[in-house]
């Protein structure tokens, strides 16, 4: 089935409005007003094509590198860097940075600090979407480095015989952390993981927008059928460190540039022109309205408060 | 008033509360038809609530305290059973690590869930089958933190914990599982945070947990018959504790000994002695007295596991230096 074009439209400016959230968040850690953030910057089309098949009521699990994940849900940017910047307007107000931020007023069950950490979080939700008898789905995102966690066995299996309404998205950005996959691991698709599960998996190009959407959709409407969970692996490439100030020496200049060249931001710009779907005028003109939204964002951020001292006391128990 | 077992007491809190409040179920390993728990926690209540709401789990700690997290913050009130208290080890990230989501999230969601788990030694279960980990738990911000005592207390404080909007550990003791006690037929609940006087008495305050609380009251009755009055207090949840409750106590008697049975560094017995010597260290006319464990882990042998655990002679012998 055809994509529409106001959908086409509307991933490419959630993937420009990743991109520019995080070049600003770069700034703002740079210039010492942000302290931690893992950035998601070349990611941007996993995130974007997996979250347009979720309604505003599905749920996602997010991870220590989210702010893109919590875009594609619908966050909102000012929101957002106010959380990154400490100040009490964030999303968590204040409490929990970027390794918590979340929305939960539209489905997003924390980003996470503690890899794969959100995989039994999911589960849990996605039971309890079928026992209250809704057809929500819940999205739980992770890298490749979950992968070889316990809570992933643990996870996936329990899914898996329970038959809940989960997609598993794993981001394989080649590194957790400063190791690579092919060290981590002796297969050469994560998703092959799936048939030990008894669930289907499906390995795509993680920097291939429409690609992604469409390996998910499928995904989420199966899960929304009440079949099961799936996993969909999206081969896709970090440009940033692990965290910011890492010095990446263990990625090679060649491997950066190939990479690089399949930069999914203007790899599905050229696609949409080609299509018919915007002009360059059109695309430069999404390109600087988010530009100007983050402009908004960062000055709604420095004119936000700081949360009083004493409120660290509270919100500890209902 | 009926007699039951503290176990019946349990699995009646559970029952009830299944049937007040759909959004309630269970999740572990063991829980489904075959068993109904380790010890039979849950027996009959697969039967009545079926597969859906008894969900028995694999092997999955991990999975079984994660997928209550989830559950619990969409709506959902999950009772996870994690068997042993020695096992939330396996589990220990979402213990200390994912539990906190209220408060990181900027309090924003409501977490109820209760986890419920067998502590204590006594059975020759051996290091991996036989802690209690109060202190360790106290330790973690975010959590409630239930020891029962007998099985009045045991109904009404689940019942409770179950309604909290807060995540609740609730700590059953092996030793407590068989023992009957009156059970009042119509519906009650107990409030979590308050402590109850098991015995009143004038000389000495006795702050014991859980198990402790039946050897403290062996104890009292020996020490009555020296001519020394011994008031014991049943603290019935550590987290939120009933410091008031203690302190008044000792406002009277201006002796505090604390009986845990687990090591004594970093035990619950050390954060309520410390509480009690910075809060009402004008009221004591003696040291505060711990009867614990020694710090080591907890040994198979029956004559070992003996020496292990608090006993009514420790507690006499503490109980007579400061008198």
């Amino acid at each position: 089935m055809p994509i529409e074009k106001e959908k086409l439209i509307e991933m490419y400016t959630t993937m420009v409005r990743i991109r520019t959230f995080e070049e600003r968040a770069l700034k703002g850690f740079t210039a010492g007003d942000i302290n931690v953030v893992h950035l998601y910057i070349g990611e941007e089309a996993t995130a974007t094509g997996a979250c347009a098949n979720l309604r505003p009521d599905d749920y996602i699990t997010s991870t220590h590198r989210g702010h893109g994940h919590l875009i594609a849900k619908g966050g909102k940017t000012d929101r957002m860097m106010a959380e990154l910047y400490g100040k009490k307007t964030g999303y968590n107000k204040g409490k929990g940075g970027s390794m918590h931020i979340a929305d939960v007023d539209i489905g997003i069950l924390g980003a996470n600090g503690i890899v794969g950490a959100g995989i039994p979080i999911a589960g849990g939700a996605a039971l309890s979407a079928k026992m209250r008898g809704t057809d929500q789905v819940v999205i739980c995102f992770f890298g490749d480095g979950a992968i070889n966690t316990s809570r992933f066995h643990e996870g996936v299996n329990l899914a898996s015989i329970w038959k809940l309404p989960v997609v598993y998205v794993i981001e394989n950005n080649q590194y957790a952390e400063s190791t690579p996959i092919s060290y981590a691991v002796k297969i050469a698709n994560l998703a092959d993981r799936a048939a030990a599960y008894g669930i289907p998996g499906v390995t795509v190009d993680g920097n291939d927008v429409l690609a992604v959407y469409e390996a998910v959709g499928k995904a989420v409407a199966k899960a929304r059928r009440g079949e099961g969970p799936t996993l969909v692996e999206c081969k896709t490439y970090r440009y940033q460190g692990h965290f910011e100030g890492d010095k990446q020496t263990y990625k090679t200049k060649s491997e950066v540039e190939e990479w690089k060249k399949k930069d999914p931001i203007p790899r599905f710009r050229k696609k949409l022109i080609e299509m018919g779907v915007l002009t360059e005028k059109e695309a430069r003109e999404i390109d600087q309205k988010m530009q100007k939204e983050l402009d908004k964002a960062v000055k709604f951020t420095e004119e936000s408060p700081f949360p009083a001292p004493e409120e660290t006391l509270e919100d500890v128990y209902a | 008033m009926k007699e039951i077992s503290f176990m019946k007491a349990i699995n009646e809190a559970v029952d009830e509360e299944m049937k007040r409040d759909p959004s309630v179920f269970i999740l572990g390993e063991d829980v489904g038809k075959a068993w109904g728990g380790a010890y039979g926690d849950f027996v009959g209540l697969f039967d009545k609530y079926g597969a859906e709401r008894v969900r028995e789990t694999p092997i999955s700690e991990t999975a079984i305290l994660g997928g209550a997290i989830g559950a619990a913050a969409t709506g959902m009130r999950p009772l996870a059973f994690l068997y042993f208290v020695d096992f939330m080890g396996v589990c220990g990230d979402e213990l200390i690590n994912q539990l906190q989501m209220r408060y990181m999230l900027g309090g924003k969601i409501k977490l109820p869930l209760t986890i419920t788990a067998y502590i204590g030694a006594g059975v020759g279960a051996a290091h991996q089958h036989s802690k209690s980990i109060l202190g360790l738990l106290m330790a973690i911000p975010g959590l409630k933190i239930v020891v029962p005592s007998i099985a009045y207390d045991a109904k009404g404080l689940l019942k409770s914990a179950l309604r909290e909007d807060n995540p609740v550990v609730f700590l059953e003791h092996k030793m407590l599982l068989r023992l009957t006690g009156q059970v009042p037929e119509e519906e009650y609940l107990i409030p979590l945070g308050k402590a109850d006087v098991k015995r009143e008495g004038s000389d000495v305050t006795v702050v014991a947990i859980s198990f402790m609380v039946h050897r403290a009251l062996a104890a009292a009755a020996k020490l009555q018959q020296k001519g020394i009055s011994i008031e014991v207090i049943d603290p019935r949840t550590l987290v939120p504790l009933d410091k008031q409750a203690i302190i008044g106590s000792v406002k009277k008697t201006g002796k505090l000994v604390i009986m845990d049975e687990e090591p004594k560094t970093g035990s619950a017995a050390a954060e309520i002695s410390a509480i009690i010597a910075e809060e009402a260290f004008d009221y004591l006319d003696a040291p505060i007295k711990r009867v614990c464990a020694p710090d080591t882990p907890v040994p198979y042998s029956t004559v070992l596991e003996k020496f292990w655990m608090p006993d009514e002679e420790a507690l006499i012998k503490a109980v007579t230096e400061i008198m």
